[in-house]
């Protein structure tokens, strides 16, 4: 845009004698794709071969499940800082010391935009973003992951809670 | 009076006050935790220290100044505390000063201390003082680095009450309200130090009718309801103001709900008539029966014996034929204490329009079960309003006596009664399957609505807008917390949680259950509509301003002018509403 606020208006040029030909043009573009044909693949063989996310990537929201018991007090800290609202926690009382757990831990993965938050927020270390990103589903009602789907254990989500502990 | 000056403003005040009633009613803020309006002063917590000086005097009691001709002001070698110092003409209170801010981080973390980091798993979270002031009174840091306090949780006080000791700051507010309140000393505290725990007395429990009052008390999560327990985080919950419908005495409350579900009443503040109690039965008591599974859904007709479903029109057509279809004297109708001014006033309407004068009301005294605090011995919420709107005017047809006798005699055939459960009266149920025709409506099954014949579903107290009018004559507004079928949390102007207002249709949390059930102004007036009638009521609103016009006792009255404490009737109620069922 010039100073004066008006568009400068460029013409293409017209084509020269040999690109007019369109045979030359024809051989140059066979030439690209055999040179790419004998270059190494760097495609991933996408879903035969899968991609390993480092620790700092942020996954699906999942909970620690340590001793075989979930580590969330259900504070509902997750789902009040949860900026898409898809966190839904309802507490019972249980007979562990810490008093609290979720009797009804739900997490609408369509309305989740993986900010971390709610890792971030979690006074118990309980929810972490794992490296999981497949995520699809038929219906709506399927995209409400329940406890079942949520709780991993610890041992599998050493990378994250490594990486937290030292990024954090 | 007495001129005093808080954070260089000077004020005339009250000499009988001391310096935080006197700061209060000036709209300045000193923190607390031990003080409380209604208690005698304890000054144990220290959180209300303030700079305080008074004037320099001579010996002739001349006020000493300056050369520039200002008081001298000798202020106190320490801070004093603001809940228990009386003001004194010519003081001079200092709340913001580097000294008392000081102060105030100092004692925040001396409470801190022993204080377990419980937040994530208190239900006081998001309501507590503690909480609060640490944000606004404290530095956020601790430096102290050693083992905190052990002490027992999930104590059961009594039967309502849970006590988490190691929450417990001391403040005794719990125990002045035990013994200046409900007046049954039931707490205190043993041991010494930071090994005070609070306990009840040997071989007594917490237990006393108005014993939840200290949850609300409770300045941190130390006592919890438990009835509330762990269900929901107060966040979540939207608080409409409404009235207790337990006793005549009317309680101003807030109703909390999540997901058009009623999770518990606390108490509100209102001098003329429950000061900032209610009693444990009024708060446990009055709101489950709304979320119950027996609540009717829809307006129903008895047919073959059944009751089936039907629609709006055709059971107001229905009722309006029945009721042409029998002789005015064989009609009676049941007004009730538990129906809104309102709804009273517009069902009385419809019996004028119809002409039925055999009409009165259900009285529901239990003598004895009242004390001088807060309880009635009258258990239903609008007796002197449904006298008021003139439910049943003496010398004009029968009484609820008289209706007993006409039932059981044969001449009364027919019976339309207002949303109660009037079998509950055995007397009643008992002549009940002698009527040709029962007109009910209803909000709950029960055992009335088996001997009903239409049923008309009913909204209660917590669905809809009205006014109750307590023993006193105060007028109160309810106001709706859960949503029916007719209306929507937003476009009705209904109080809201964030879930409420950031909700989508297809969230799980909006999915709450929405009954088709209607205020009785509504239904009675489109019944009225069916018999012919020329008015017609759009809003209960609309229903109370009529009546302000209508009945003397209401002059002068209006939805926004009751919405503070209320209002008293005009007329005295001088005539004792006891009359025994
Ligand atoms: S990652 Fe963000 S959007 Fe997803 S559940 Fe957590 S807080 Fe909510
Ligand atoms: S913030 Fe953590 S502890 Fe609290 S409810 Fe969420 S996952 Fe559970
Ligand atoms: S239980 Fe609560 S009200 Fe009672 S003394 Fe302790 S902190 Fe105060
Ligand atoms: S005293 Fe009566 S109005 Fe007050 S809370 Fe108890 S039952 Fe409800
Ligand atoms: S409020 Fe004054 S000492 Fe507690």
């Amino acid at each position: 845009m010039k100073s004066n606020g008006q568009l400068k208006i460029t013409h293409k040029k017209d084509l020269s004698f040999f690109e007019k030909l369109y045979i030359t043009e024809i051989f140059k573009g066979i030439k690209l794709t055999l040179t790419q044909v004998f270059r190494p693949k760097f495609t991933r063989q996408y879903p035969e071969e899968r991609w390993n996310p480092p620790a700092s990537f942020r996954g699906r929201p999942v909970l620690v499940e340590q001793d075989g018991v979930e580590r969330c007090v259900a504070c509902g800290l997750c789902a009040r800082v949860c900026p898409a609202l898809a966190i839904e926690v309802q507490a019972s009382e249980t007979e562990y010391w810490k008093e609290r757990y979720p009797v009804k831990f739900e997490i609408n993965m369509l309305r989740c935009i993986f900010c971390g938050f709610c890792e971030e927020v979690c006074p118990e270390e309980a929810i972490v973003m794992s490296k999981e990103y497949e995520l699809t589903f038929y219906s709506q009602e399927e995209a409400i992951f329940g406890k079942d789907k949520l709780l991993v254990p610890a041992e599998k989500l050493k990378d994250r809670l490594e990486f937290l502990r030292k990024y954090r | 009076m007495a001129v005093i000056t808080i954070d260089g403003i000077q004020y005339d005040v009250d000499p009988k006050l001391t310096i935080i009633q006197a700061a209060k009613l000036q709209g300045i803020k000193i923190p607390h935790f031990c003080w409380h309006p209604k208690l005698s002063v304890a000054g144990n917590c220290r959180m209300c220290l303030v700079d305080v000086g008074n004037p320099r005097r001579n010996r002739d009691g001349t006020l000493v100044q300056d050369d520039k001709g200002n008081n001298v002001i000798d202020f106190m070698p320490k801070l004093a505390i603001a809940c228990s110092t009386p003001v004194g003409d010519g003081m001079v209170v200092n709340t913001k000063t580097p000294k008392v801010v000081n102060a105030q981080e100092a004692v925040m973390e001396f409470l801190l201390i022993n204080h377990p980091l419980d937040c994530p798993i208190c239900d006081e979270a998001g309501e507590c003082k503690l909480q609060d002031y640490a944000y606004k009174y404290s530095v956020g840091q601790s430096r102290f680095e050693f083992d905190k306090v052990r002490k027992p949780k999930r104590v059961e006080l009594g039967p309502r009450v849970m006590l988490d000791t190691e929450r417990c700051i001391m403040c005794s507010r719990c125990v002045r309200f035990c013994n200046e309140i409900a007046k049954k000393p039931q707490l205190t505290f043993t041991q010494r130090g930071d090994h005070v725990e609070l306990t009840t007395f040997p071989g007594v429990q917490l237990d006393n009718p108005y014993s939840m009052n200290t949850i609300d008390l409770c300045p941190v999560g130390a006592l919890t309801n438990k009835d509330f327990r762990f269900k929901a985080r107060v966040w979540e919950m939207s608080a409409t103001e409404t009235i207790c419908v337990g006793c005549a005495r009317g309680c101003n409350t807030k109703m909390w709900v999540r997901n058009n579900e009623i999770l518990r009443l606390t108490p509100r503040h209102n001098p003329e008539v429950n000061d900032y109690w209610m009693c444990d039965k009024g708060r446990l008591e009055t709101f489950k029966w709304v979320n119950s599974d027996k609540r009717i859904k829809a307006p129903m007709i008895r047919k073959e014996g059944r009751l089936m479903q039907v629609g709006w029109d055709e059971v107001a057509a229905k009722v309006a034929s029945e009721l042409r279809h029998y002789k005015k004297s064989e009609i009676a109708a049941l007004g009730s204490a538990f129906a809104t001014n309102e709804e009273n006033y517009a069902f009385v309407k419809l019996m004028k329009h119809a002409g039925v004068t055999n009409i009165d009301f259900m009285r529901h005294i239990y003598q004895g079960d009242e004390d001088d605090i807060l309880i009635r011995a009258d258990k239903a919420p609008n007796s002197a309003g449904a006298k008021a709107v003139g439910v049943h005017q003496e010398g004009t047809g029968l009484g609820f006596e008289g209706i007993l006798k006409g039932i059981t005699e044969g001449t009364i055939k027919a019976l339309y009664s207002l949303d109660e459960h009037i079998a509950y009266e055995p007397r009643m149920a008992a002549v009940l399957p002698k009527l040709d025709l029962f007109i009910l409506h209803a909000s709950v099954e029960n055992e009335t609505t088996t001997y009903a014949d239409i049923v008309l579903s009913t909204a209660t107290y917590a669905e809809k807008n009205g006014t109750f009018t307590n023993f006193q004559g105060q007028v109160q507004r309810i106001r709706p917390a859960v949503a029916v079928l007719e209306n929507e949390r937003a476009l009705n102007g209904f109080s809201m949680s964030r879930l409420d207002k950031f909700g989508s249709h297809n969230d799980r949390w909006t999915k709450g259950l929405k009954r088709d059930a209607r205020a009785i102004w509504r239904t009675s007036s489109r019944i009225a509509g069916a018999l012919g009638a020329k008015w017609k009521y759009t809003s209960s609103e609309e229903v109370f301003n009529e009546m302000t016009t209508t009945l003397e006792a209401f002059k002068g009255m209006s939805y926004l002018k009751l919405s503070g404490y209320g209002m008293k009737l005009k007329t005295t109620i001088t005539k004792s509403i006891s009359v025994p069922v």
